[in-house]
């Protein structure tokens, strides 16, 4: 059982942080990693990135926006209450070295993901350049802790209501023509944007790690549950990835294949709330 | 009949005796008084016998006193008034001559011998006829849930023998002087001992008998493939059917388990020694049991949230029930072997800092990574690995969606590729989860089928269909990339290959298309990269499975041993039980030399 120390939420309800007791996995998570967690007996495993962790404390942070059954089970859950099960950390880390350059793209949630790899570059020596966007302001997330590690943070709305209006590709399209000394993009969030994202980069030759999310069961290499087509070669995401070269990685089978249980999702929301 | 068997191995069948040379019978029954009547002479004179008519009740009743050790002059038909004194047989106990009748069992005649010495209580059938007789007991199938019913419901097949079909199938045993069986076991239990001990209706000696040598025997009595190891080898299975040796394990492992004989042996010899076993299947669980036993102290390190391995996330609950594997454990918790849960060796904790924490690491973390064929489309939805079909219909429970948050895979018309017990459980579990129409699409022929016998004939019963010699070559997806079709070739069999087989060759130009909604593709599995990702040393062979010395299971690490499919690849439960023996009894030997 691991115990919530600490819960937070983050925009309107919908994103929500929470802080968890997991000390083995604190001492080893490094950026880019995640976690699988199983909120009860009868709950789904479901694939969590780590979004910070303190090992002194023994803590891990996740971050996760309410969109089904467990999701919004999590959210019902207060500082104090136990999750079943938590393993990891999963995944190989994010490679992260001094290249001189690089930008940190984040949209919505991705953004909490992003900050923990964002750490490991700024540490790492490197110029840290951000772009993070949402939907609307009350859906930002993490801008000061972002503000906080890049040399440079353009922050971007969908509707205009907090920083530039439109998405991440513009700020970021406006650097890659500016800019020369890119070395490397970094792009985590909806599989749409990291598409555009790898869509843009590739024009300009830039090379692109993208973080993929795909359905998960065990995490751990067995069920393949979680295969993503790289180079037209079938890879795993839990233990080849979860982060690859966007150049390579097939966005519109990753989209279609996360959507095959959105019917069984509506379902077993309207079953929790019955 | 069904009385009649068992009253026979029981050794208390009524004899139909009849005289061998009128064929007369010497059975008398009046009212509820049963026996057979002889006339005999002593000292001179004619008398009246009478003997019980049981085979293992010896009474006689005689119409003048005998004198105990005097011998009976002659034994005569009451009819026919020949003597039925036997010329060539001599009493096995005390040399006397012996009276021959001829007795009916399971409708065949058989010499049956009296002897003639008064008090001598010998009496029965010479060796030869008794295994004639037991040729002729027909192999006991375990009764079975109904074969419609069982499609609509998780529960599990054959109900098991009762203690009657049990005693009646151990009797068919030969007990061989030199048993076969014994050998074809990966881990050597004394199968004749244990099923004689059935016969004698002691079920509790024979569970222990087998536990000397296997602790899983209810697991193993259901899911070994028994007809390629102890029942391929059993002599009665050259004349007639291998005597059930699996079902006989099950079902003294069951009635020791439904009857509260289990015993948790005190530990009496503690070692102040620490070893970690690292996964939680057939082979770690071994490897526990065995060193706890001398006295280690053993902790289990399982990646998933439940113990067990491949016996929970793999096997269906129909052929394995988990509460089942669930008393295997609590049975090693009670010896005292802990268990660390959600840790993933290799991520979160590392071979290197285990061994700064313990004396020796066992490595039994299976082969779990699926396979695919790497044709066109298979990254459509609705195809998933049999592991992610199996794990998310056991040990996810997603059958009982949406009481358990795991969504169930839909399928209306599901194509199983593989022709493995995996693939059997898959097709199994998908006519359970309420499939029209399930195939297995398998590119050799019949006779190849790698899975258990009892396993294809479960999945025909209940209406599985089988399309041999067929291999898919790409699937179609819909615009949304779920798969609607598959395109498959015929194949024809060719040369055995390395494996002993005959090799499948494709037929050109025989493609043809058949319509699928969810595809399970069950063509094995390959090493998991996670342990390796963090430990290259360790040094692992040509097919990337982990290298160790046959004789230790020690690994190129000291200290660090494996065992079960990480070395062999897919293979079989009482393998892997095997590998874990080998490893404990050496991982005991190398710890006992250290101070």
């Amino acid at each position: 059982m691991f115990q919530i120390v600490r819960k937070q939420e983050m925009a309107k309800g919908s994103i929500i942080r929470f802080d968890i007791t997991a000390p083995k996995i604190a001492a080893k998570a490094k950026a880019g990693q995640f976690v699988i967690v199983r909120v009860n007996e009868t709950g789904e495993r479901i694939p969590l990135t780590i979004a910070d962790k303190d090992a002194f404390a023994g803590t891990i942070t996740i971050i996760f926006q309410v969109v089904g059954k467990t999701t919004a089970l999590m959210r019902s859950l207060k500082e104090g209450d136990l999750i079943r099960d938590v393993v990891g950390p999963l995944g190989k880390p994010a490679e992260v070295e001094n290249v001189g350059t690089v930008i940190m793209v984040g949209g919505g949630t991705g953004v909490a993901i992003l900050h923990h790899v964002t750490k490991a570059f700024k540490e790492a020596g490197n110029y840290v350049i951000g772009i993070i966007g949402a939907k609307e302001k009350d859906l930002l997330i993490l801008e000061d802790e972002m503000r906080a590690m890049c040399d440079e943070l353009v922050v971007t709305t969908d509707d205009g209501s907090w920083g530039e209006r439109g998405f991440v590709t513009q700020p970021l399209q406006k650097y890659l023509e500016e800019r020369y000394d890119i070395k490397l993009v970094y792009a985590i969030g909806p599989i749409v944007m990291m598409k555009n994202v790898c869509n843009l980069t590739k024009k300009y030759n830039i090379p692109t790690m993208v973080s993929l999310n795909p359905i998960m069961i065990d995490g751990t290499g067995m069920c393949g549950g979680c295969r993503v087509t790289v180079d037209n070669k079938i890879q795993f995401c839990c233990v080849d990835g979860p982060d690859f070269n966007g150049h390579l990685v097939d966005f519109d089978e990753l989209e279609k294949r996360n959507n095959i249980y959105l019917k069984e999702e509506k379902e077993s929301l309207l079953y929790s709330i019955r | 009949m069904f009385e009649q068997d068992v009253k026979y191995l029981k050794f208390k069948t009524y004899l139909n005796a009849y005289c061998p040379h009128c064929k007369n019978t010497f059975n008398v029954e009046r009212k509820d008084n049963k026996w057979l009547e002889f006339k005999a002479k002593y000292k001179g004179e004619e008398i009246d016998l009478k003997l019980s008519p049981y085979l293992d009740v010896f009474d006689i009743e005689s119409s003048v006193p005998i004198a105990e050790g005097d011998m009976v002059d002659d034994f005569l038909c009451p009819r026919c008034k020949k003597s039925l004194i036997s010329t060539e047989i001599k009493c096995g106990e005390c040399g006397s001559p012996v009276a021959e009748v001829i007795i009916a069992v399971f409708s065949k005649l058989i010499p049956f011998f009296i002897c003639m010495k008064h008090g001598c209580t010998w009496h029965g059938i010479s060796k030869a006829d008794e295994n004639k007789i037991k040729l002729k007991i027909p192999r006991q199938e375990m009764p079975e849930q109904d074969q419609k019913l069982r499609t609509t419901n998780f529960m599990e097949v054959p109900y098991g023998y009762t203690s009657e079909l049990a005693t009646l199938e151990a009797g068919r045993c030969l007990q061989c002087k030199n048993p076969k069986c014994v050998e074809g076991c990966p881990v050597n239990i004394d199968i004749p001992a244990f099923i004689r001990l059935i016969a004698e209706e002691k079920f509790d000696e024979a569970a222990k008998k087998i536990k000397e040598r296997n602790i899983l025997p209810a697991i193993c009595g259901r899911v070994c493939p028994q007809e390629t190891q102890c029942e391929a080898k059993c002599i009665m299975g050259v004349r007639d059917k291998p005597v059930a040796i699996g079902n006989l394990e099950r079902f003294v492992a069951d009635y020791e388990r439904k009857m509260d004989l289990v015993k948790v042996p005190v530990i009496k010899n503690k070692i102040n020694k620490r070893i970690a076993v690292v996964g939680s299947g057939p082979a770690g669980l071994t490897v526990a049991a065995d060193l706890q036993q001398l006295g280690y102290q053993v902790t289990i390190f399982e990646a998933l949230h439940e113990l067990g391995g491949v016996l929970v996330y793999g096997i269906p609950e129909f052929r394995l029930p988990k509460s089942i594997v669930a008393f295997e454990i609590d049975y090693l918790r009670k010896l005292g072997v802990k268990f660390e849960l959600n840790t993933v060796v290799g991520k979160t904790v590392t071979i290197d800092e285990l061994l700064q924490h313990f004396h020796a690491v066992f490595i039994g973390v299976g082969a779990g990574l699926p396979t695919f064929m790497n044709i066109e489309g298979e990254t459509l939805g609705n195809i998933f690995s049999a592991n992610e079909y199996l794990t998310r219909m056991n040990l996810m429970k997603a059958y009982r969606f949406p009481e358990y948050d795991t969504p169930k895979p839909r399928g209306n018309k599901v194509v199983v590729i593989g022709g493995g017990n995996v693939a059997m459980d898959a097709a199994r579990t998908a006519i359970r989860s309420g499939a029209s129409e399930v195939t297995i699409v398998y590119r050799r022929s019949r006779q190849e089928l790698p899975a258990r016998h009892e396993e294809i004939r479960h999945a025909e019963e209940e209406g599985v269909k089988f399309m041999l010699l067929t291999n898919p070559v790409r699937y179609i997806g819909t615009d949304q990339r779920m798969v609607k079709a598959m395109e498959c070739i015929r194949m024809k069999l060719g040369e055995p290959d390395s494996s002993g087989r005959r090799r499948p060759i494709p037929i050109e130009g025989s493609n043809f298309i058949i319509e699928t909604d969810l595809v399970v593709v069950a063509i094995g599995t390959g090493p998991n990269p996670v342990i390796f990702q963090t430990n290259p040393d360790l040094k692992r062979n040509k097919w990337g499975y982990l290298e160790v010395n046959p004789e230790t299971m020690e690994t190129s690490k000291e200290f660090v041993y494996a065992g079960g499919d990480i070395v062999t690849g897919s293979a079989t439960v009482i393998l892997a039980m095997g590998a874990g023996r080998i490893a404990a009894n050496a991982i005991h030997k190398k710890l006992s030399q250290l101070p």
